[in-house]
């Protein structure tokens, strides 16, 4: 955490009050997990947690009575269950991009906004982890997926994409909780000093008893650092691998080199959105206004412009190479995209992802509350028909004339959708009562250096009034 | 705890000088460093830039954890997946070669991020004494907004008085001897 960033050069609006107190940070962070949780609370709570039983109960049916229970059939295999896994992996990108690549190039605004990023992260990936377990159909068997000596004297098949998943996912889960919670451990013992009794305890042994000696600091920033370097691949490999379980296959519209960049692009538009989301909601209810700033929100939403463009872009790309390939399987599964039954899911597509984002061309959209709180859930609704697109149009006709047929969503297929974001928000929830929102350690280093130039402004605007 | 054997035993004596402001630590850690004052340690709220360079703290050897078991975790990812699909059971799988190693890649890179970032968070805490629930918090601020210079007692050279004065001109909160 260097000073570096910090051109003197460039008018910088402070992303952070300087008369701030290093104590105020503490006691601004620190006070939603201290007060008994407010009515919104308690409401938003019970009906993401109704809305998780309910999932479970539906994964306990389906678990019954086979996947048959959903719309699935042939030809299309693949539907709600597979869109809803990388949708939800594609969320959690955006944590990773501001937790490790954001700390990377020395953004240093990342840090009001990185630790309840990656929490989404880590919920998204969660969730995410969900659907294609629950996909096997047996799901009992899912052990079967990690390769373990057994009885059967069989090992799973490397060359698989699906093999590569299971790693990827695994490792990105297990690699974003480790990143999460090694910053999370200064925070912990800033908890700790502040409270008494059963929550002391609690917090010092989460905190591991941490104690701020500059000697542990050391070692703490070189293998946050470290950390950092190792995510920031993970996360550009992730939804590339995510990716190939469609690029290495032979059908139309899956097969395309184009694939790994085009959906990493997607995954951090459509995670950054749902950042904004997030935030919005947490800074309003919170009352942390002041840590997460217009600015860090205008940021984010210069983000999403970008990948949005790079997302129609991928999309324009993908669409002229069909046409231009001479080949006819190519060529008709994009036209059916644009113009087939499924037609209603491209342009939500379309509309949703690259045309709804160019109002971020203008810096009063960008700084207002409202615009960019319905944009990024758009977005969201966007991204979801993307890969609804990509899975379902591809496979609702393939070769064979004769197999052709159209995909029908049941009430089932509706209650995994809407069970998977009552699971995801009821975990985030949780978070915003118990884990501090907001990395304190590092604020205070942005609020250190913010007293400065705020100090070093000062003498320099007085200066008119000697003049004259 | 297992851990303690590795910990060196807290000083009998040491003094603490309280500040409220990281740039007067600064000084003060290069003034005490000046003085030849032996085993300094600060206790900081945030990691604060060129404050072990102050106090002269060699540089912490965690990262090359990170990179050797980083490259291990890959090589036996690779290992495993060579043994696994070309030894122990050599199946055809679509006309694939046996050692198929393009298509190994990513398995093999998830093997080594996964070994090097769980290792590299399990040498930052044996690095740092962690979990370490015993040992005196000298201050609850540290963690808050309070910056602390921490001179223990090194040896026979050790004059309390001596340090008193050279901290105190320092523009501490507060300076005082701790007894354990």
């Amino acid at each position: 955490m260097s000073d570096v960033a910090l051109s003197p050069a460039l008018p910088t609006e402070p992303l952070i009050d300087p008369r701030k107190s290093f104590a105020d940070v503490n006691q601004d962070v620190s006070a939603p997990l201290e007060r008994k949780p407010g009515m919104l609370w308690k409401v938003c709570f019970g009906i993401t947690a109704l809305l998780t039983l309910q999932f479970f109960m539906e994964i306990g049916y389906q678990m019954y009575k086979g996947i048959g229970i959903w719309g699935l059939n042939h030809p299309v295999g693949w539907a709600v269950d597979i869109t809803s896994f990388v949708f939800w992996i594609g969320i959690g990108h955006a944590g990773t991009l501001i937790s490790a690549i954001l700390h990377l190039f020395r953004q240093r605004w990342r840090t009001a906004i990185n630790r309840s990023a990656e929490a989404m992260t880590i919920f998204a990936v969660m969730t995410a982890g969900l659907f294609p377990l629950i996909h096997l159909g047996r799901t009992w068997f899912a052990y079967w997926l990690v390769p373990y000596p057994n009885w059967r004297f069989l090992w799973v098949n490397f060359r698989s994409p699906l093999i590569w998943d299971v790693f990827a996912v695994t490792t990105y889960l297990t690699i974003s909780i480790c990143f999460w919670y090694t910053g999370l451990i200064p925070d912990f013992a800033s908890l700790r000093d502040r409270s008494t009794g059963w929550r002391r305890a609690i917090y010092g042994v989460l905190s591991l008893g941490w104690r701020g000696s500059e000697r542990h600091w050391q070692h703490y920033e070189r293998a946050y650092m470290m950390l950092a370097g190792l995510s920031t691949p993970l996360v550009l490999s992730v939804h590339s691998v995510v990716s190939f379980d469609f690029a290495t296959s032979l059908l139309p519209g899956w097969h395309t080199t184009i694939f790994p960049p085009y959906f990493v692009a997607g995954a951090i538009f459509s995670g950054f959105a749902m950042v904004v989301t997030l935030l919005v909601i947490l800074r309003k209810v919170f009352h942390m206004e002041e840590y997460v700033t217009l600015q860090h929100l205008e940021n984010m939403n210069k983000i999403i412009l970008v990948t949005g463009m790079m997302v129609g872009y991928a999309y324009a790309t993908e669409f002229f190479v069909a046409l231009y390939s001479g080949n006819p399987f190519e060529r008709f599964t994009f036209l059916n995209r644009a113009r087939g039954p499924f037609a209603w899911s491209y342009w939500i597509m379309v509309t949703c992802n690259v045309v709804v984002p160019q109002i971020f061309w203008f810096k009063k959209f960008r700084r207002s509350l409202a615009v960019m709180f319905v944009v990024s859930i758009l977005v969201n609704v966007g991204m979801w028909f993307e890969r609804f697109t990509i899975i379902v149009t591809s496979l609702h006709r393939d070769f064979l004339p004769p197999n052709w047929s159209y995909y029908k969503p049941t009430i089932f297929d509706y209650s995994v959708i809407v069970g998977s974001f009552g699971f995801f928000f009821m975990w985030f929830l949780l978070f915003c009562r118990f884990f501090p929102a907001i990395s304190m350690a590092e604020v205070k280093s942005v609020l250190w250096s913010a007293k400065k130039s705020a100090a070093r402004e000062a003498p320099r605007a007085k200066e008119p009034a000697h003049v004259s | 705890m297992f851990l303690d054997r590795f910990r060196k035993p807290p000083p009998a004596r040491a003094v603490l000088a309280l500040y409220d402001d990281p740039d007067r630590l600064l000084n003060a850690a290069a003034l005490a460093k000046e003085h030849g004052l032996e085993g300094i340690d600060a206790f900081t709220p945030y990691p604060v830039h060129g404050l072990s360079e102050a106090l002269g703290i060699k540089k912490s050897w965690v990262p090359y954890v990170t990179l050797v078991m980083g490259l291990s975790g890959a090589a036996l990812g690779l290992t495993f997946e060579i043994w696994t699909s070309a030894f122990d059971w050599p199946i055809n799988v679509g006309g694939k070669p046996y050692i198929s190693l393009p298509a190994f890649i990513p398995v093999m890179f998830e093997c080594g991020v996964l070994l090097g970032g769980t290792m590299t968070l399990a040498a930052l805490i044996l690095a740092c004494g962690l979990p370490n629930l015993k040992s005196p918090i000298l201050d609850r601020n540290f963690t808050n907004d309070r910056f602390g210079l921490y001179v223990p007692e090194y040896g026979p050279g050790w004059n309390e008085e001596r340090i008193l004065r050279i901290l105190s001109r320092t523009g501490a909160v507060d300076v005082k001897v701790i007894r354990v």
